[in-house]
């Protein structure tokens, strides 16, 4: 018997719709689970992005400095790096923020929208990027696939050719927004 | 010299976070933090764009409860345009309201809690998730799976996508449902009672095994808000706000979602992403309040239709007052998704379903508007001001995660302190930190509209509040490493 293929997923700056649609694959998702491992995910408990892992579905863009630290670590444990959905490719909605810039942002938030506290500063909220970018501005990433979310179908295709053990061409089979 | 305990990232939860948890030098814990880790901004980037593009724009907050949201926005853009909405376009958004109740709830009880409540908290970290459930209990597995499809179906029918569809508008919903759309819709809703009947069922026979956790898990008095329509019922779209306090009795009712400033207050905290609302005649941090399942089951006279009263009425017996419990959200969400399946089959079985008058039209007419509903986690406010253009001046946005953030955190103490000691840390102690959080159900990408998030953490400090450890501990081995901080 050939080992499993080693799958993880994260989500870095989004809104989880890519996750729900990798979902969305509803009882396919029972086929999958016996062909492959989710060794990392935020629906599985491992703390600690793992080595050797064979393709990693990041959603969102790269919005903190933890994203950072961790699109670096991910691009060094995986063999193939899949930009999940739009905001991981174009920065999309959470790039929205990049035309006002991080202070403006946080007093319309902290300040003007909430009386009393403080904002946020304390290492245990992470610095928040100046500009919000697209995974493959920080790293070289081999697949690219859209959609706000992805549609099923699509992730579906890539599963697939990823357990046939080939890197997933989507030419002709994808397209941006919707 | 105590020492911080750090979980992160939380897991199994939807979006960022961490839990710090902070022990004296006697290794009793002093202290717990629940962090949101991201923010992304809408209530900022969103001026300039025009009021009719926010309903598309503000569901990308979430793809969990996108159509919360779109719904929520639409009602806040429905009063800048000063009309009333089609009968059937109110319809057809509670019915697709329905559709995410059910395939939110479905997430988190099968996808996300199920693990620990089939599997146990003390199970093998690497068997505690779907994959693991569906080995050991394969129909469960299933059973979630299925429910949550049916929900999803409900929505793709209405609205042609099942995320981030651009169907709830301004003025009702985009287009009429088709015939054989509503015959399919009908088709799913047996096999939806079927499922929820028997997790039902099941749930309640596992109480016994969960004394403890339904002991600690954020199990204390607080006030809890939810909306209740005029018979003083369940109600998700519409309505108008209610808060009982620990008693049950009335602190207030009948306030519209106009008047929601009266109500609550909005703090930050520099340790957190996330600010904490609070019930503003009380103040901070009195003015704790909970939203969510079970704090709308506590707030309701009853659900109005059939099958979930029925539930409604056992569930209520479960405390002498409003139940405390924070662990029976998970309770709450099935006798909800009972509750939406009622709704939507009676909705369906209307006449006027199928009315092609679905969508009143009008240039903005106010400057401001706020839009109030029941997202599954709780009460869900969107506040719009806009320009003589329509274009969005200013957005503030209270969501239901939020609501909960005072409870979550005390919770988060709550449970700390009964299962941590802290020379010997148990990895399932830390689970069941994460548990109680799980019972809240938070959405952090919802959460995090403001700013960013992605994980939960937890931490120990000392008792003079020195960070002593801020590792990030994988979980095989973080008692082990705890322990050698001691």
């Amino acid at each position: 018997m050939t080992a499993k293929i080693r799958i993880a997923t994260t989500w870095l700056d989004g809104c989880s719709g890519c996750h729900m649609s990798l979902l969305d694959l509803d009882e396919k998702l029972i086929e999958l689970a016996e062909r492959l491992d989710l060794v990392y995910s935020p629906l599985v408990d491992a703390k600690e992005f793992p080595a050797d892992v064979d393709a990693t579905l990041v959603e969102g863009a790269v919005g903190n400095e933890d994203d950072k630290h961790k699109i670096f670590l991910i691009r060094e444990r995986s063999r193939l790096v899949i930009a999940f959905g739009d905001c991981a490719i174009t920065a999309n909605v959470p790039g929205m923020r990049n035309q006002f810039g991080v202070k403006q942002v946080m007093e319309r938030v902290y300040c003007e929208n909430a009386k009393g506290g403080e904002p946020p500063a304390s290492g245990d909220a992470p610095a928040l990027l100046n500009h919000v970018r697209p995974v493959h501005e920080y790293i070289h990433v081999d697949v690219f696939l859209p959609g706000c979310p992805p549609p099923p179908e699509s992730i579906y295709a890539v599963a697939t050719e990823l357990l046939a053990g080939r890197t997933p061409d989507l030419t002709g089979k994808i397209r941006f927004g919707a | 010299m105590g020492q911080r305990i750090v979980i992160e990232p939380v897991t199994r939860v939807e979006g960022h976070g961490k839990i710090t948890i902070q022990l004296d030098e006697n290794g009793n814990v002093v202290d717990a933090c629940f962090h949101v880790t991201q923010l992304r901004g809408f209530e900022k980037f969103c001026e300039g764009r025009p009021y009719s593009e926010m309903p598309s724009l503000v569901e990308r907050i979430c793809g969990i409860c996108p159509i919360s949201h779109s719904i929520a926005s639409a009602k806040a853009c429905d009063e800048i345009l000063g009309v009333r909405i089609p009968e059937t376009g109110d319809k057809l958004r509670r019915l697709v309201n329905c559709g995410e109740f059910i395939q939110s709830h479905a997430l988190s009880f099968f996808y996300l809690s199920a693990p620990d409540l089939a599997l146990g908290f003390d199970a093998p970290p690497e068997k505690r998730n779907l994959i693991g459930l569906l080995e050991a209990n394969p129909s469960m597995a299933s059973d979630g799976i299925r429910l949550r499809s049916i929900g999803q179906q409900v929505i793709e029918a209405c609205a042609g996508k099942r995320i981030h569809p651009s169907w709830v508008v301004p003025g009702g919903v985009n287009e009429p449902l088709r015939k054989e759309q509503r015959e399919r819709l009908l088709c799913l809703i047996p096999d939806g009672y079927r499922i929820v009947h028997r997790t039902l069922a099941w749930l309640k026979e596992q109480f016994h095994r969960f004394n403890e956790e339904i002991r600690t898990f954020a199990n204390f008095p607080s006030l809890f808000m939810g909306l209740v329509n005029k018979e003083g019922n369940l109600e998700h779209v519409n309505g108008a706000l209610r808060i009982v306090d620990a008693k049950g009795r009335f602190v207030a009712d009948g306030v519209d979602g106009a008047s929601y400033r009266s109500l609550i207050g909005e703090r930050s905290e520099s340790y957190s992403y996330l600010k904490s609302p609070y019930y503003l005649p009380l103040g901070y941090p009195d003015g704790m309040y909970r939203v969510g399942p079970a704090a709308r089951l506590n707030v309701c006279n009853g659900c109005g239709t059939t099958m979930a009263d029925q539930e409604w009425a056992e569930f209520i017996r479960l405390d002498r007052g409003p139940v405390m419990s924070s662990f029976h959200n998970h309770l709450a969400r099935l006798i909800e998704i009972l509750y939406s399946l009622e709704t939507m089959e009676k909705l369906l079985g209307e006449d006027d379903i199928l009315d092609t008058r679905v969508r009143s039209y009008a240039k903005p007419n106010f400057s401001e508007g706020v839009g109030i509903v029941e997202a599954p986690r709780g009460v869900l406010i969107h506040h719009y001001r806009v320009d003589e253009q329509g274009l969005m001046q200013w957005a503030n946005m209270i969501v239901a995660t939020g609501n909960n953030n005072l409870a979550m955190n005390k919770g988060v103490l709550q449970v700390a302190k009964r299962f941590v000691q802290g020379d010997r840390i148990p990895e399932a102690a830390l689970n069941r930190i994460e548990g109680v959080i799980r019972a809240f159900d938070p959405c952090l990408s919802c959460s995090t509209h403001a700013i960013g998030g992605a994980g939960l953490r937890i931490e120990l400090v000392n008792s003079a509040g020195e960070v002593l450890d801020e590792r990030i501990y994988q979980r095989g081995c973080r008692t082990q490493r705890v322990s050698a901080n001691v």
